[in-house]
């Protein structure tokens, strides 16, 4: 899923402070799951601006609203009427969807109110962890299920740096080395042959280093 | 094409020593010269540190021409961290063209250490491909992408290992990865833990890895208590034993029980079947230098025509 936090309050009011009609929009899909812009939040957001705002003595008019899917321009229609009656929008969404919002609703300003953080998981109640970066290029059958590019702090291909110790990454003792992960694994399945050659520098252009990507699939093009 | 003065040394068969320099956090030749004369015909070469843990200091190829130009032969420390393979390559070639030969490939201490925490690390390439990318430019007379060098390239390419970090059981297949892609000369991380070393140059002639790469040992003269101890709890991947903090701690004066230490150190790595020289790093101790080569039985260093 896509893990987000949402922005402090007190950025949220600053960018929202030349506005009166704020509408605080929230998103049914991965950032509710990891509680940062779901109805909820969106909820709790907006009755958190209006007392900022009454308790500054400024007038607003606060309303909250949630999507099934910001990232579909499909599912934007439903919030049509409140959008045109706001001055702004707050997004909850990642920031794929307030791309697509800004997009969509192309007269109406929608801002971010969630930082976007990763693409992970949660490995507990209320951890997420980053395990992927989008780099176009898989290896994760290698490696057996664990990304030496997102998971190691230096993206190393051909194994573990020096500074990997007890199985902790040399920059935090609260994160595992993935390469400790990776050789264990392979021990594990007896697969240590996978990473026996050396591993040629990574094609960098599938990546985001390749420029902003697009995909297209002629097979369900209309 | 002439050949490094360190690979001459280590090709002959003499037990080999290099030194270690820190670029200072200024522009003044004078203090790299300072630094640098100490080690002037105890060393058959100096590492240049390429912005060790992440702090930003003169860069390590101005900084070797500068020893060069005293007579010093560098051998110039590159890391993944903060250059991508375009700006790598055009470096490592403007450093052979100042005359330098010597390269030793890294990976580098991620940018959180230092004194640009914010800084993105780059790591287009790691360290086994900067070895490999080295190599292919020396052999094959080619940059990465496939593109014709206009001329050879003379360098001699060194790598580092570390024993002393985990999963220690695949240390050793890292070295024969290093060695496989292209190292000629390996540097290891400081050795206070014997015992483990040992363990680790035993895997190391079990796979042969000490015939087909001249493996240097390191060694980092303590200077005092507070800087064993800060390298034990802070410098990633090192292993500092409670013997050597206690002979420190029992020692009257922590200097000369120091050098001490490191002076029998050598004499042990000089019987270890496989290798091939100490790699000596007293970063801003330089002075100690001498002494510590004079008492192992290290001088004087060999000469070449
Ligand atoms: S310690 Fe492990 S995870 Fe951290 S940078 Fe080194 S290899 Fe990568």
């Amino acid at each position: 899923m896509i893990v987000g936090e949402r922005k402090p309050l007190a950025e949220i009011i600053k960018a929202v402070e030349p506005y009166e009609k704020i509408l605080i929009l929230g998103c049914g899909e991965c950032v509710t799951v990891c509680l940062a812009g779901g109805d909820r939040e969106a909820r709790e957001t907006a009755l958190a601006l209006s007392i900022a705002r009454q308790k500054a003595g400024k007038s607003v008019q606060v309303k909250s609203h949630t999507v099934e899917r910001q990232c579909e321009y499909e599912y934007l229609e439903s919030a049509r009427e409140l959008v045109e009656e706001a001055d702004v929008v707050v997004s909850l969404a990642c920031g794929v969807g307030v791309q697509t919002m800004n997009m969509y609703f192309e007269q109406k300003q929608t801002l971010p109110g969630l930082n976007t953080t990763f693409m992970g998981m949660p490995v507990k109640q209320g951890v997420w962890m980053e395990n992927c970066l989008g780099c176009g290029d898989c290896v994760l059958e290698e490696t057996l299920g664990i990304c030496p590019i997102a998971r190691c702090a230096k993206s190393m291909l051909n194994g573990p740096c020096g500074g990997s110790q007890d199985g902790k990454c040399e920059v935090s003792k609260d994160i595992d080395c993935a390469w400790h992960l990776i050789i264990e694994r392979l021990m594990r399945f007896n697969k240590l042959d996978n990473i026996a050659e050396v591993k040629p520098p990574k094609d960098w252009s599938t990546s985001h280093h390749g420029g902003p990507r697009k995909t297209i699939r002629e097979d369900v093009k209309l | 094409m002439s050949k490094s003065n360190l690979q001459k040394v280590l090709e002959s068969g003499a037990f080999a020593v290099t030194g270690e320099l820190g670029p200072p956090k200024s522009a003044e030749r004078e203090v790299i010269e300072h630094h640098a004369s100490y080690l002037n015909g105890k060393v058959d070469s100096v590492n240049i540190t390429d912005n060790q843990t992440a702090i930003v200091r003169t860069s390590s190829i101005a900084c070797g021409k500068i020893i060069l130009d005293m007579g010093i032969e560098p051998n110039i420390q590159i890391t993944c961290r903060d250059r991508n393979r375009i700006a790598i390559q055009s470096d490592v070639l403007g450093a052979a063209a100042l005359g330098i030969k010597n390269i030793l490939c890294l990976q580098g201490d991620h940018a959180t250490f230092g004194n640009e925490p914010q800084a993105k690390n780059v790591n287009d390439l790691d360290s086994i491909n900067l070895i490999s990318t080295l190599k292919k430019m020396r052999d094959e007379q080619e940059l990465l992408g496939g593109d014709k060098l206009e001329a050879p390239l003379n360098i001699y390419i060194g790598a580092v290992a570390n024993p002393f970090a985990d999963p220690f059981e695949y240390r050793v297949h890292r070295l024969a990865k290093k060695i496989e892609a292209g190292a000629d000369f390996i540097q290891t991380q400081a050795i206070f833990d014997m015992e483990r070393f040992e363990r680790w140059m035993e895997q190391v002639r079990a796979l042969g890895l000490h015939k087909k790469a001249h493996i240097m040992a390191g060694i980092i003269p303590l200077k005092s208590l507070g800087a064993a101890r800060y390298m034990k709890n802070n410098v990633s991947g090192m292993l500092i034993p409670d013997h050597i903090i206690d002979r420190l701690k029992g020692a009257k004066d922590k200097k000369a029980e120091g050098v001490k230490i490191a002076v029998e150190m050598i004499e042990h790595i000089k019987t270890i079947e496989g290798v091939a020289g100490v790699h000596i790093m007293a970063v801003a101790w330089e002075e100690i230098v001498p002494e510590i080569c004079e008492r192992a039985g290290l001088l004087p260093r060999p000469t070449f025509d």
